[in-house]
């Protein structure tokens, strides 16, 4: 894993100098710690940089990397785990490689198949190749975003890089704060890519490329979630189907162990990350590390499962606990890592997760990301599943009284639950077939945080952000399975847009580990989205065939146990005890009205709650959690711009 | 301060989290208009057994007892008054 940067000549008379290209890498060093490099060329249209992390070939895999002739370069971030295939195919077409580094791969992929040679490739990467000959750029990202890339356009100059931080020391000014990401963020949880909390810096989304070419820059798709249209599932016995699943997986996890350093697993103690363990343990004969998470708080914590497996399957396990005043005091520097505002304090115990698999002597782990998407694992699936009953017949009693087998919790509503029921997940009831139904209680809650915007930035707000999110779909949608709709949303928004990146890459990278996600593997997912939603959830039972595929090989407590979501806790975090300073600073009536994106006053009645211990409401977590990252993320990178950019340049050296 | 201002105060700052009493009317249902959410009913459940001393039944969560500041007033009124 590495870090990638460049900056492009958009007009004739630009000239790319290497000072500039130098001043992107000091905020990569930590993507990658292991060396750097600089291409700059001749006639200064553009410049390349690379930060790297030695995984494969750690002799020869120096990078911007060159071609034969010289007239392509690359700089590339990530892992292509078929390298050793496409090399035998290249070889075979005349191709001559001079190091046995994936990178060589793209290189002679492009010279042999142009732009699509990124179909050719399985893996996890964001690349950004220049073609002297044809004095064009390319940039493209991995099909579902686990690994990051960022662009800006700055006067004549088009700025791009794995961290938003890189493009930074570049910019004539402090960027914005978005108030249209903002409405996102507090809506989806994510932002809507290719959009990013700052205004003018845009992502490369997941499966897109992009062409820079006589100054002009043309994006284009090339891998897209699809599903059937038409009912052309995939036919087979259910014996048949997991089967393939099976050989599918074992395929996706083994090349995932390709690596010259030694490989560790994440172990939750949840159906997917054993699922996971158990194909290492059956596939590799090397010992096996694994990691994973406790928590102070019972109701989170997964510690007697993951020794039932550690046992289970002979793996070495470590742990790292995490206290609440622990996520308090970290979550600061979580955000700085992130780059954008989250609704959730999670990502801050990954992060210490990622800091034991680096004190362990790991650079790279398998985690089990993609599962719940792409097999349907997610209670807000069966949620949907029984809304859409549901609705079939919306003023039966009974029907609404399956949401209680899901959410506990609401017993603890009484007589009124029924009200709540009809009100709450009512939401939409008349109109079933439209876009957005799967999600929209969740998107209903969550915008209810939006009451802490400043009038001034809910004046700034032009459109619905659900309503231009469900705007921009693709025309098949509305032709698919309720169930693959609800599945296409939650990539498009949670997956690509937080789980991967704040809660995924960008912890991982904080400590320098790579993460793999086998359950991501594109030909995995490919044969998922074309399996029946029946053999994703029967009834109510979630990722049906991957517990038929693993049942041979899994204890059955595991494979029965009710799913829990991985969560860690937010406002007790920060307020069971007396908080760090910077909250009550960051929160303070004074910032709030400086920085100006929350109402002071609300939020200080929200504190209050807080502080008296009596908040339990999921949505005051989210709000609290949102405001307080928000404000970091303005203290970070707008107040502090100037020291942020001396003091990622002064650790560097 | 009469139940029904803490009550009201109480509800504006913990669940619409403004001072201003017009934000809320006494017959406005908590439900229908997401002021509340499930968790939120156990939030004003522990709120008025704290405050006025009284136990609420599990047969008495219902919406005619606990779904607008009217509602509330009256049954904390009438609990109060068996208590007495």
């Amino acid at each position: 894993m590495c870090g990638i940067s460049g900056i492009a000549a958009l007009s004739a008379r630009t000239q790319i100098s290497e000072p500039d290209v130098r001043r992107m890498l000091p905020a990569l060093r930590h993507r990658g710690p292991d060396g750097s490099g600089v291409y700059l060329d001749p006639n200064g249209r553009i410049g390349l940089g690379h930060t790297r992390l030695s995984i494969i070939d750690l002799a020869g895999g120096a990078q911007p990397m060159a071609n034969e002739d010289r007239t392509i370069r690359v700089s590339f971030n990530g892992e292509i785990f078929n390298y050793i295939e496409l090399r035998e195919i290249l070889l075979k077409a005349g191709h001559r490689f001079s190091t046995h580094s994936d990178t060589e791969v793209i290189v002679h992929a492009y010279e042999q198949y142009g732009d699509d040679f990124v179909q050719h490739l399985n893996g996890q990467f964001a690349i950004a190749l220049w073609d002297a000959n044809r004095q064009r750029l390319l940039l493209v990202r991995d099909r579902v975003g686990i690994l990051p890339l960022f662009y800006t356009r700055q006067g004549e100059r088009l700025l791009f890089a794995s961290k938003i931080k890189a493009l930074l020391p570049l910019l004539s000014e402090a960027p914005r704060i978005s108030p249209a990401t903002l409405d996102q963020i507090f809506t989806f949880w994510s932002p809507h890519s290719p959009n990013t909390l700052f205004e003018g810096i845009f992502e490369v989304s997941p499966g897109h490329r992009l062409v820079l070419e006589n100054g002009q820059v043309r994006e284009s798709v090339y891998w897209d979630w699809c599903f059937p249209e038409q009912g052309e599932y995939l036919t087979g016995s259910d014996a048949e189907l997991t089967e393939q699943l099976y050989e599918l997986l074992a395929d996706a996890t083994r090349i995932r162990l390709r690596a010259d350093v030694p490989v560790g697993a994440y172990l939750s103690g949840g159906l997917d990350s054993s699922a996971l363990v158990a194909l290492i343990r059956r596939h590799s004969a090397a010992p096996l590390k694994t990691f994973s998470i406790g928590f102070e708080e019972k109701s989170l914590d997964e510690s007697v499962f993951q020794q039932q497996l550690v046992e289970h399957l002979g793996v070495e396990h470590r742990r790292v606990f995490c206290h609440n005043r622990d996520i308090a005091e970290d979550f600061p520097a979580t955000v700085f890592h992130a780059e954008t505002a989250i609704l959730r304090t999670a990502p801050t115990p990954m992060r210490r997760l990622s800091g034991l698999v680096r004190a362990s002597g790991y650079k790279v782990v398998l985690t089990g990301e993609g599962a719940d998407e792409a097999l349907g694992g997610y209670d807000l699936f069966k949620e949907a599943k029984i809304r859409q009953f549901w609705a079939r017949n919306p003023r039966s009693e009974w029907r609404p009284l399956l949401l209680k087998a899901l959410y506990p919790y609401l017993e603890t509503a009484g007589a009124q639950a029924k009200t709540y029921l009809r009100n709450f997940y009512g939401i939409g009831l008349d109109h079933p077939d439209q876009p957005g139904f799967s999600h929209l209680t969740r998107w209903f809650t969550t915008a209810q945080c939006k009451v802490f915007f400043s009038p001034e930035l809910s004046a700034a707000l032009r459109e619905d952000a659900a309503a231009q999110l469900t705007g921009q779909l693709p025309p098949a949608f509305g032709r698919w399975h309720p169930f693959n709709r609800a599945q296409y949303l939650e990539a498009k928004t949670l997956l690509g847009g937080y789980l991967l990146c704040s809660q995924g890459d960008r912890m991982l990278m904080a400590n320098s580990v790579e993460g793999r996600f086998p359950f991501l593997d594109h030909r995995v997912i490919e044969f998922a989205n074309r399996l029946h939603p029946r053999l994703k959830m029967r009834a109510l039972n979630e990722k049906f065939l991957l517990k038929r595929a693993m049942a041979a090989h899994l204890p059955r407590e595991i494979l029965e146990r009710h799913k829990q979501p991985y969560r860690a806790p937010d406002i007790p975090a920060f307020f069971s005890a007396q908080p760090p300073a910077y909250v009550d600073d960051l929160l303070s009536e004074e910032k709030l009205g400086r920085y100006g994106y929350f109402d002071a006053k609300k939020v200080g009645f929200l504190l209050n709650k807080a502080r008296r211990g009596s908040v339990i409401a999921y949505k005051d977590n989210m709000a609290l959690v949102g405001i307080l990252s928000t404000q970091l993320c303005h203290n970070h990178f707008i107040e502090r711009f100037s020291q942020t950019i001396s003091e990622m340049s002064a650790t560097s050296r | 301060m009469s139940i029904k201002q803490t009550i009201r105060r109480y509800v504006l700052e913990n669940f619409l989290f403004t001072d201003d009493e017009s934000a809320l009317k006494d017959d406005d249902s908590f439900l229908a208009g997401g002021i509340i959410d499930s968790t939120g009913v156990l939030e004003i459940m522990l709120f008025v057994e704290e405050t006025f001393d009284i136990k609420v039944e599990d047969e008495e969560m219902l919406p005619e007892n606990l779904d607008s500041i009217a509602n509330l007033v009256a049954f904390v009124q009438r609990k109060q008054a068996v208590a007495a």
